[in-house]
């Protein structure tokens, strides 16, 4: 078999003010070529006003498996959250 | 989380599934899910690239500028459809170009449905209308799936097909308002489509194996009759409003079952078409293989332009 096209993530802003959000993927040889094809494929109805697209394999993912024990460092510290504090009635704009 | 039994694994996998969590690639899943899915997307994913055959062969003789651009606009939705499936594919695992060669070696199918030439211009109306509006029916049903790459390229599906029914619609409903020769062209399309059309939604349940299992996984949210009889329902009146008729005798509504009663469908013929022997199979196989074959040049030449350009650039 030929050898293949890299795959590409596609990421696309879709206006001034937001942020880039992964939208899909694709095949293509080079980043130009991915980002005319990106633009054909994921942006035919002005989905979008800007386009990144990076090399699957740059992107670096946690494993899901241990998703877990991952993240339970952020659901234990409850006291980063405003509702753990006890505010007496009648405080006014905090 | 690591050292779970097989067992284990799949009892979690299935309370997810039951809580409508959605399944993402890089997470645990049964082998015959992925399989199963691997065969749906891919499945799915050649059809809209096959389907962009009978249509494009149109584009040069749309009868004038506008139909034209739209249809060229709707072959080319089509192309993106099998991309976003090829790429949803690719998550679980597949190889795009394995499964497109599986397809060219007649290992993979593809919707029976674009084994049928189109012949007239009042074909463009048909696939438009009944073959579009099918696959909208399936594909609607499909946004809901448990596989979420799956689910979003529906959701994408979905958003861009509203126009390709309406448009196949809009070329009927003008035919019907022509003279009796175009109105009759109409009626011959709406003759031909019908039944492939009914048969795009697959066997009946009792002889869908698969269909059991999918249901269970979410992988299907609705079975093959259930999406059929909501096709029926939703085409007859449209059919009443363009003055054609609906070529099925036994055709009627069914006040106690509040949906339209409708005839048998050829079974045989649809075996037969799956199995490679309808109107237009060699045909479209041959031009996908046709296309891949003489593409490969330009393919690699590509590559080798790319690989030379970033050579350079280190140099
Ligand atoms: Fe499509
Ligand atoms: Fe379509």
């Amino acid at each position: 078999m030929a050898k293949e096209w890299p795959l590409w993530e596609v990421f696309i802003r879709s206006k001034q003010g937001l942020n880039h959000k992964h939208v899909g993927s694709l095949r293509a040889a080079d980043s130009q070529m991915a980002l005319e094809n990106a633009r054909d494929v994921y942006t035919r109805r002005s989905e979008g006003i800007s386009i990144w697209v990076v090399e699957s394999n740059s992107v670096h993912a946690n494993d899901p498996a241990d998703a877990d024990a991952y993240f339970e460092p952020s659901d234990t510290k409850i006291y980063r959250h405003p509702t753990f504090y006890d505010v007496p009635d009648g405080v006014k704009h905090m | 989380m690591k050292n779970l039994s097989n067992e284990e694994l799949e009892k979690r996998f299935q309370e997810k599934i039951d809580k409508d969590i959605k399944i993402e690639p890089n997470d645990w899943m049964p082998d015959a899910y992925r399989k199963s899915l691997i065969r749906q997307i891919s499945q799915h994913a050649h059809s809209e690239v096959v389907g962009m055959l009978p249509e494009g062969n149109w584009i040069t003789r749309a009868p004038n500028l506008r139909r034209k651009a739209v249809l060229l606009a709707k072959v080319q939705d089509e192309a993106g459809h099998g991309l976003y499936l090829y790429s949803a594919c690719e998550t679980l695992g597949a190889n795009r170009e394995q499964t497109i060669d599986d397809m060219h070696e007649g290992k993979a199918k593809y919707s029976s449905i674009f084994n049928y030439p189109a012949v007239t211009w009042a074909d463009m109306g048909a696939v438009g209308w009944l073959v579009d509006g099918a696959a909208i029916m399936n594909q609607v049903a499909l946004c809901r799936t448990s596989y979420g790459p799956y689910a979003r390229a529906m959701v994408k599906i979905c958003k861009e097909e509203s126009f390709h029914q309406r448009q196949g619609y809009e070329i009927l409903t003008t035919l019907c308002r022509g003279t009796p020769q175009q109105k009759a062209m109409a009626q011959d399309a709406l003759n031909r489509f019908w039944w492939p059309s009914l048969m795009m939604f697959g066997p009946s349940d009792a002889e869908s194996p698969n269909s059991e299992q999918s249901i269970r996984w979410k992988i299907k949210r609705f079975t093959n009759d259930e999406l059929r009889q909501q096709f029926v329902d939703a085409s007859v009146p449209q059919a009443d409003i363009l003055g054609l008729t609906i070529p099925d005798n036994n055709l009627k509504w069914n006040e106690e079952r509040q949906h339209y009663d409708f005839g048998e469908i050829n079974w045989d013929e649809f075996w037969q078409v799956l199995e490679g022997n309808g109107p237009c199979n060699k045909e479209r196989i041959n031009a996908r293989k046709a296309a891949k074959e003489n593409g490969e040049w330009v393919r690699n030449a590509a590559l080798a332009f790319a690989e030379k350009r970033a050579l350079r650039k280190t140099a």
